[in-house]
């Protein structure tokens, strides 16, 4: 049961943003920036980078929600998902998306503990400002979705592939103008 | 020097959502609800909330300003900014914000620290679903906001006049995104 009077049957983020809309409108529109528009970074990789943070803050909800997403997006299946929250380093992925990863995995302990190092690393595999910005952002943003989700103490479904199957649909509709009971 | 190239000498947040407005609008939208809008809590408790959850992820910036902004809506009562700062249990505040610093302080490590009994406790000091929900969002949040500011490494100025003055803006005008110069 979840730490306050929640709306019924809602799963994960759902019921918080259905008990206060007004915070549910600039943090979903956060996402819809962060998370889908136009970017050079693809949507199926930044999905990826939410999905690992999240992985990390051990946060069911949002890394299958997220994994779903980007399982959709990169044509992949769960193994991949499961060897990039493993070990990234050792999956077939883009060194620069290993570097952006790195760097993801750093926000999430503390932005202190990103190095300079890891920054130039990035940098020399062709990432710019904007990428290593959003990346920063959407590992903070994620370590902010993750507290939320389970500081109210929210119920998640427990069965991984509803996750995958309603990942096309997610990422149809988008963050923002979705209906919460759908 | 910040990670990434922001508008020199722009301290903090401000330099962020500058060199990236599509997202800063969000978050400083976000910051204005939860810290401005209606609430059972004061702004002057919410914003030492943040102050609060910000000391514990040693964000200076994010500390500073958010303790600044705190004193200025505090008013007379400032001082109890920097009791709850150093020792939140001993400070002279109610049992339900210190409850509530309880639950933010789990939060700020992760969700899953805050339990059953520390809910029944904040409770039984008065707390209801929204104090309880503000407290939870703030804290994450500002873990968001900590990790953004430090994750990038923008200009913490060192200059506690600096913050005084944010403090005031931030306490007169709540949260009003920076004009691109």
């Amino acid at each position: 049961m979840a730490h306050i009077n929640l709306p019924e049957g809602l799963p994960g983020i759902r019921g918080p943003m259905a008990f206060r809309p007004e915070t549910a409108k600039p943090l979903n529109e956060l996402a819809e920036a962060l998370l889908r528009s136009e970017n050079s970074l693809s949507r199926g990789d930044r999905e990826l980078i939410a999905t690992y943070v999240s992985s990390l803050n051990d946060c069911f909800f949002c890394q299958n929600a997220h994994g779903g997403i980007a399982q959709h997006y990169l044509q992949c299946d769960m193994p991949f998902i499961d060897a990039v929250k493993k070990d990234f380093q050792v999956t077939p992925i883009s060194e620069k998306l290993k570097s952006l990863l790195a760097i993801a995995s750093s926000v999430q302990k503390g932005g202190k503990h990103v190095k300079e190092e890891q920054i130039k690393k990035a940098k020399s595999l062709g990432a710019t400002d904007v990428e290593i910005h959003d990346t920063v952002l959407i590992a903070a943003a994620f370590c902010m979705f993750n507290r939320y989700v389970d500081g109210l103490g929210t119920w998640a479904p427990q069965d991984r592939q509803v996750y995958v199957e309603r990942g096309p649909r997610r990422a149809e509709e988008g963050y923002i103008n979705f209906d919460l009971y759908k | 020097m910040a990670h990434i190239k922001v508008p020199e000498g722009v301290p903090g947040i401000r330099s962020l959502v500058m060199f990236r407005p599509e997202s800063g609008q969000h978050l400083y939208a976000l910051a204005q609800v939860l810290l401005r809008g209606e609430s059972p809590l004061t702004e002057a408790e919410r914003e030492l909330i943040a102050a609060y959850v910000s000391s514990r992820n040693d964000c200076m910036f994010c500390m500073s300003s958010h303790a600044a902004a705190a004193r200025y809506l505090f008013k007379d009562k400032r001082q109890v900014v920097d009791f709850v700062l150093d020792d939140y249990k001993s400070a002279p505040i109610n049992d339900k914000l210190k409850a509530l610093l309880t639950i933010a302080g789990k939060v700020q490590k992760n969700g899953k620290e805050v339990l059953p009994e520390d809910v029944v406790e904040a409770r039984k000091r008065g707390a209801g679903d929204r104090e309880i929900h503000d407290a939870v969002l703030i804290a994450a949040t500002f873990s968001m906001f900590n990790r953004y500011v430090d994750g990038l490494a923008s200009f913490t100025p060192t200059d506690p006049k600096a913050y005084e003055e944010m403090g005031v803006r931030l306490g007169e005008k709540g949260y009003v995104l920076p004009n691109k110069s």
